[in-house]
């Protein structure tokens, strides 16, 4: 007899092979572009699915297309906690959303748009203007103690020039969340 | 045509015979057009016990059920049906009527966010907006019920809206752009999974709720057959595959048998069907089956590696991918004596852990022995619903289930008040059938009141009680893991059932020997009309084996 725990099924099969392993983590983060139904309540289906799963949101955004019965949700999770495939697969489930893309970040480009209140005495503002202009920032609004800068750029870069900004003095900041788009001639 | 007429078309034009309901303020239209709607309703006694008839229906007859509540409380009080449906993947349409629209988000009387409250334990549900979406949105609520993984669907009907009048014209064309479940299975996939079983040296069909919504059971048994694979199948699943048969190794998980337990722990290659590795199944994760590779084939995408990494993934409706299955299985060349010694094996669990009780000494009646009483009784051939707890575990070890859609229970979400309104249902639905409650005494309490429905609409259940005069399943669980500490389970001699049963019209029977139990259950079950049978049997028995929770199978107990 062979022994216990000596597969006979060892040679035709392997995880790697039949690329199931759907529920492992990917480890990295995750941008999906989502179209879905502008109905009511699909914001809420989808924001109820990811706190029941326990999926955690690291941002989102929803707008129109052009296709007014239709709006985009930009949505970036964890890949490193959450089985992206099942998020996908969840999200799938629900009736209002079209189409799913876990968006390769090598073939995607992603923007957000961000604002910041700095504090600025005196010469300060001369230096808080150099760095936006560094970072191709602009000046959207300029107070006696304070001014207001605005940035769009990848997450990173946004980040980035937060860190710098962060010393002088931030009352305030606002970011959009990621969107993102496909490279090439394809739809996302 | 008023709008609410056009529900009545719409139900028809669905294959609706029944629904069950309760009026109120906010679905007054369409009470108004049941009056000659030509539709049959029955009248519960809570919106709840209207919930779990539908559900019994749906589940006896495979058909989509239909349950109705005013808004606010009534739909509320429709909220455990629906999750329970949810998570036995059961198809009901469940139509809330809705305050005035004007009325929407001020708190208005009786209102009740019925969307919201609704939305997580959904297939999907519809706010009518305009009474022009009505029929479309109706027709899309059937067809997303009854399609794919069944599940619960809410239509929302505001009060307004559905008395204004409408151009009705029959909707044929259901399409959702964003609904398209994958119903064939992969012919690539399926080929890796008969190659697979071919060379498995120890497989198990591990069989769930899927293949009885998919009307899959002849498959299964030819997919079985064709290579005498064991077969053990999950509490949704009994009848799935035919009890008696020598394949079958009885249910697994917590209170399976050992023999499907040590089989499931020892295979080389699972095969699941319409199943989803719930935690009553797999005890301990880490250590289920771990010797084992995977198949697993629902109609669920999601479902697949959800607990369990899965090896050869098969999405489809389970008779259409079985079917498959069994072609390419017949085309490979298959030597079953490569079983042989697995075969053995599970004789010998067989052999040494059956089923088994200590029958009483005393003449009492053993809750066990009471389910067997009522399989002979029955001659096995009833629709046996149950509530939740001890008796249900019993009812699911000693009631061997040769056929599917014969065994109605609250599997995933353990509702207690199920059994009875569930019977209901099922009879409504199955006329001809002998239908049989075996209730808890306590679960029984929780949705008594159908009972005066029976009685009322001459619907003819048998509820057999299993009277322990406790919350068995918790005094179990305090007896064994809480030290004996008895916390809030005994409930005494109360009510009198047989009285309770008098009152509300139907005949009330109280047995209490072991000794002619078997006759005088026949002769319960062969009385006409409602019957409640109150069984009193040994209080403190226990449910084995078990595995208990966070435990693997290797350790079960009992
Ligand atoms: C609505 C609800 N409340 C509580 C529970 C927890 N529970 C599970 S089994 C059980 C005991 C049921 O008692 P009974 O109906 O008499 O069945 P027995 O176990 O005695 O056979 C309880 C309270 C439940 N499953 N459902
Ligand atoms: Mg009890």
């Amino acid at each position: 007899m062979k022994a216990v725990g000596e597969p006979g099924t060892k040679e035709l099969l392997s995880l790697e092979e039949l690329e199931a392993a759907g529920g492992l983590r990917t480890g990295r983060k995750h941008v999906l572009s989502i179209l879905v139904e502008d109905k009511p309540g699909v914001l809420t289906r989808i924001a109820g699915l990811f706190a029941r799963r326990g999926f955690n949101i690291d941002t989102l955004t929803v707008g129109p297309t052009d296709d007014l019965s239709i709006s985009r949700i930009t949505l970036t999770v964890d890949g490193a906690l959450h089985p992206i495939d099942q998020v996908t697969k969840q999200l799938h489930k629900l009736i209002n959303v079209l189409k799913i893309r876990d968006l390769e970040p090598n073939d995607t480009v992603t923007r957000e748009l961000a604002m910041f209140k700095v504090a600025v005495e005196g010469t300060q503002r001369a230096e808080v203007m150099q760095v936006c202009e560094i970072f191709r920032g602009k000046v959207v609004d300029v107070g006696r103690r304070s001014i207001i800068l605005e940035i769009t750029g990848t997450t990173d870069k946004v980040a980035a020039f937060e860190a710098m900004l962060r010393p002088f003095g931030l009352i305030e900041m606002m970011r959009t969340g990621e969107i993102a788009i496909s490279r090439g001639r394809g739809e996302t | 045509m008023r709008a609410v007429d056009a529900v009545m078309e719409c139900l028809k034009a669905e294959g609706v015979d029944v629904v069950f309901g309760l009026p109120g303020g906010a679905n007054l239209p369409t009470y108004d057009a049941f009056v000659d709607g030509g539709i049959r309703h029955i009248l519960v006694r809570h919106e709840a016990g209207g919930g779990h008839a539908a559900e019994g229906y749906a589940k006896a007859t495979g058909r989509v059920g239909v349950s109705l509540g005013t808004s606010g409380p009534g739909a509320t009080n429709l909220v455990t049906p629906i999750v329970d449906a949810m998570m036995d993947s059961v198809p009901v349409v469940f139509i809330t009527g809705q305050v005035r629209t004007e009325l929407l988000g001020t708190d208005g009387f009786q209102e009740a966010d019925t969307m919201g409250i609704t939305m997580p334990a959904v297939k999907h549900s519809w706010m009518i907006q305009h009474p022009d979406e009505i029929p479309r949105s109706l027709h899309e609520a059937f067809h997303v019920a009854r399609t794919g993984r069944p599940g619960p669907v809410v239509v929302d009907i505001p009060q307004d809206l559905s008395r204004a009048d409408i151009d009705y014209q029959p909707v044929t064309d259901v399409k959702l752009p964003g609904y398209q479940p994958t119903t064939e299975g992969n012919t690539k996939q399926i080929r890796q999974a008969a190659k697979a079983l071919a060379s498995a040296r120890r497989p198990v069909l591990y069989v769930g709720g899927g293949v009885v919504n998919a009307g899959a059971s002849a498959q299964l048994r030819e997919l079985a057959t064709l290579d005498r694979f064991p077969v053990t199948c999950t509490l949704m699943a009994l009848g799935a595959f035919p009890a008696p048969h020598p394949q079958w190794l009885g249910m697994l998980g917590m209170h399976g048998t050992r023999a499907a337990n040590y089989a499931i722990d020892e295979a080389d290659l699972i095969c699941c069907i319409g199943a989803r590795f719930d935690d009553r199944i797999t005890g301990k994760l880490s250590e289920f089956a771990p010797r084992a590779k995977f198949i697993h084939i629902d109609v669920d995408p999601a479902e697949i590696s959800k607990n369990v990494p899965v090896h050869i993934p098969v999405v489809g409706d389970a008779r259409n991918v079985l079917t498959k299955l069994v072609a390419e299985y017949r085309a490979l060349e298959i030597d079953s004596s490569r079983l042989d010694t697995w075969w053995e094996r599970i004789e010998g669990w067989r052999a040494k852990h059956p089923l088994r009780y200590d029958e009483a000494t005393n003449g009492e009646i053993k809750p066990q022995y009471l389910v067997q009483a009522l399989y002979e009784a029955t001659d096995g051939e009833a629709i046996v619903t149950t509530d939740v707890g001890q008796h249900q575990m019993w009812a699911a070890q000693y009631y061997h289930f040769d056929e599917p859609r014969k065994w109605i229970n609250s599997g995933g979400l353990g509702t207690m008040g199920f059994g009875l309104p569930a019977a209901m249902g099922a009879k409504v639905g199955c006329p001809d059938a002998t239908v049989v409650c075996l209730a808890g005494d306590g679960s029984v309490q929780m949705n008594m009141q159908e009972l005066a429905t029976c009685t009322q609409e001459g619907i003819d259940i048998k509820v057999v009680i299993m009277n322990n005069g406790y919350l068995g399943m918790v005094r179990q669980w305090q007896e064994l893991f809480w030290d004996h500490r008895y916390s809030q389970v005994d409930m005494g001699d109360f009510p009198d059932f047989v009285k309770l049963a008098e009152a509300y019209g139907a005949t009330g029977v109280r047995l209490t020997q072991s000794a002619g139990l078997i006759e005088a259950l026949r002769e319960a079950i062969a009385t006409p009309g409602p019957v409640m049978v109150d069984v009193r049997v040994c209080r403190e028995e226990n449910v084995y084996p078990m595995i208990a929770p966070g435990q693997a199978a290797r350790d079960m107990v009992g």
